[in-house]
């Protein structure tokens, strides 16, 4: 019996080229390593296990050892879990604040809608690196803190994104029917708006994620962010930094696996299908 | 209203933004670190501390006012150009940052003179032919590139120039920058990196422009009529692309603002940057606040003269 290709995703315009796949499954793999990283570590994580510092590659040690003789293969495995999950409860934090703000701006209009948008766009001016500097100098680093700041520098962001897209929606026919009816500003915002802009989101959280990924690295690289003996992959280069010159695996492999998260996920992203990245209205 | 007025009315419009905005950074910046946990006096005078002595010191440092006041104080002392004193030894600010200042400023200076023509020749190159293989290429680094951190960027440098070939020195920034080959070489890493991480964008939004422009019909005609493709691109799409790229430019240049901070870390580099990482180190609040306000006012002038820009270049909102 032939397939029915009316409903096969492909024929909707859903479909994935190798390259969004590959990036997909890259992202995906390193999701599952943050889930279940103390289970596969081949060494605990904070033992030292090697005599020789900076060990290069081996039987024994897949990605030789760092600075104080421990498994890199262990302390990366183990790394993905602050990096990942980091990264992801910040972006989850700035895209529901951002995403629910700007659909309430973009319903309500007027000066609530102004006010906002003015004081989220000036937050916007203060690069990202620097707000989290200024604050990890103040409050001294944790993983709250990070998490909370890394949200609150993405935030304004995810806001402008939301709103801009929530704009479009608002002036359409059904969402004045269903004004006409009289539903309120929730319901408007959770069944009408919300839905017609999720694909886009989406998109936009992936982004953001990735911007999210590299501040955190770099202030992890200048010893601000997750603090020792947890180390994420920033904190894993700024420890084997010294490596450096004579080109140890400690510190290639780090960056490697930084390199591996933010490219695959721009790639799945920039693959990602039309239909659900820009489904704008 | 007159139409003549409009650019007037949204540049104006656009500069009071930008003075709002410093005003919240100015006291975000102040207020954040004012936040620290614990009393200023008591962490200066250690644990040894009397009461009086404290109180004294409290007094002294005008902390007994309220926090208001104090932002005033200190804001205005910005624009006299007093920034404060140390905590950690005691300088003023102002001195401290003076010579790091004019390091940053030639680092960055260096750097957008390099990659400023660099990115204008890859974005315009790869727009003219899209599609084709050097495009791809071009695309897929500066991707690249934007997707990694920027201490990547730099410790990918020094593996390749300093530990492979062996042409430059590795993490140190020399003191002895007499000759002019050390000083080449001492800028040469920084330079190199920071020209990587900010030309990437240039490029990107230099082609995205360019292809906009090369979309639209008047360029299509200009192809009909039988022009070559560079006499498209150069004489028909590219004046009207000006504008957008000298808007992405001054929006990449913006990026040098990270990059820098990262950048004068690894390598060891005399600048504001490094002088503000060592004083988040040190707790050192007049000097962070100060370093602070340098960054954001250098990222804002650069983001606002990128809109500018891109009003003043809007030829329909022009006469």
């Amino acid at each position: 019996m032939p397939k029915p290709m009316f409903l096969s995703p492909a024929r909707h315009g859903f479909r994935f080229n190798w390259a969004g796949r590959i990036g997909l499954a890259i992202v995906l793999l390193w999701g599952v390593i943050a889930l279940v990283g103390p289970l596969i570590t081949p060494y605990p994580v904070g033992e030292i296990v090697d005599w020789d510092y900076f060990g290069p590659m081996s039987q024994k040690f897949l990605l030789g050892t760092d600075y104080l003789g421990r498994d890199m293969l262990s302390r990366i495995l183990m790394g993905a879990r602050y990096t990942v999950g980091i990264s992801l409860a910040a972006v989850t934090i700035a895209c529901s604040v951002g995403v629910v703000l700007g659909m309430i701006a973009a319903v309500l209009g007027g000066i609530f809608d102004m006010g906002l948008s003015r004081l989220l766009d000036a937050i916007n001016g203060i690069p990202g690196l620097l707000f989290g500097l200024v604050v990890v100098a103040a409050v001294g680093s944790s993983l709250t803190v990070l998490i909370l700041t890394l949200a609150a520098i993405y935030m304004p962001g995810a806001y402008r994104f939301a709103r801009s897209l929530a704009v479009n929606v608002n002036t359409m026919d059904f969402v004045t029917v269903a004004r006409a009816r009289g539903e309120r500003t929730p319901y408007l915002i959770a069944r009408e708006i919300f839905p017609n802009i999720l694909g886009p989101v989406l998109a936009d959280l992936g982004v953001r994620f990735v911007f999210i990924v590299l501040v955190l690295s770099g202030l992890s690289f200048l010893g601000l962010g997750v603090q020792p003996p947890n180390a994420d992959w920033g904190a894993l280069v700024r420890e084997n930094i010294g490596a450096l010159s004579f080109g140890a695996p400690a510190v290639v492999f780090p960056s490697l696996a930084i390199a591996s998260l933010t490219i695959s996920m721009n790639l799945f992203i920039d693959n990602m299908p039309t239909r659900i990245r820009d489904r704008s209205a | 209203m007159q139409a003549s007025l409009i650019p007037y009315i949204l540049v104006a419009r656009r500069l009071g933004i930008a003075l709002i905005t410093l005003i919240i950074v100015s006291f975000a910046v102040f207020f954040a670190t004012d936040l620290l946990p614990g009393d200023v006096a008591e962490i200066l005078l250690g644990q040894a501390a009397t009461p009086e002595a404290v109180a004294g010191l409290r007094e002294a440092m005008g902390l007994n006012q309220p926090a208001f006041l104090r932002f005033l104080g200190w804001l205005g002392g910005l624009f006299t150009g007093d920034l404060g004193t140390s905590y950690v030894n005691q300088m003023p600010v102002a001195d401290l940052i003076g010579d790091r200042l004019a390091n940053s400023l030639k680092l960055a200076g260096v750097t957008s003179a390099v990659s400023v023509p660099l990115a204008l020749f890859l974005g315009i190159t790869a727009a003219m032919w899209r599609g084709s293989v050097y495009d791809r290429l071009v695309t897929a680094l500066t991707i690249t590139v934007i997707s990694v951190p920027e201490f990547m960027v730099a410790t990918l440098a020094v593996l390749i120039f300093a530990v492979w070939l062996k042409w430059l020195p590795a993490l140190s920034f020399g003191a002895e920058v007499g000759t002019f080959w050390a000083l080449l070489k001492a800028y040469t890493m920084p330079v190199i990196t920071l020209t990587f991480v900010v030309s990437a964008q240039m490029i990107r939004m230099t082609r995205a422009a360019l292809i906009e422009t090369i979309d639209t019909p008047y360029v299509e005609m200009a192809r009909l009529k039988g022009a070559g493709r560079i006499r498209q691109v150069l004489r028909h799409a590219l004046p009207n692309a000006l504008g957008p790229i000298a808007n992405a430019m001054a929006l990449s240049l913006s990026y040098l603002v990270g990059g820098v901070i990262i950048v004068e870390t690894i390598f060891n580099y005399p600048g504001v940057a490094k002088l503000m990482v060592d004083a988040v180190a040190t707790r050192d609040l007049p000097l962070i606040q100060s370093c602070a306000m340098i960054f954001c006012v250098s990222y804002l002038t650069l983001i606002t003269l990128a809109d500018l820009v891109a009003i003043l270049s809007n030829p329909r909102l022009r006469r």
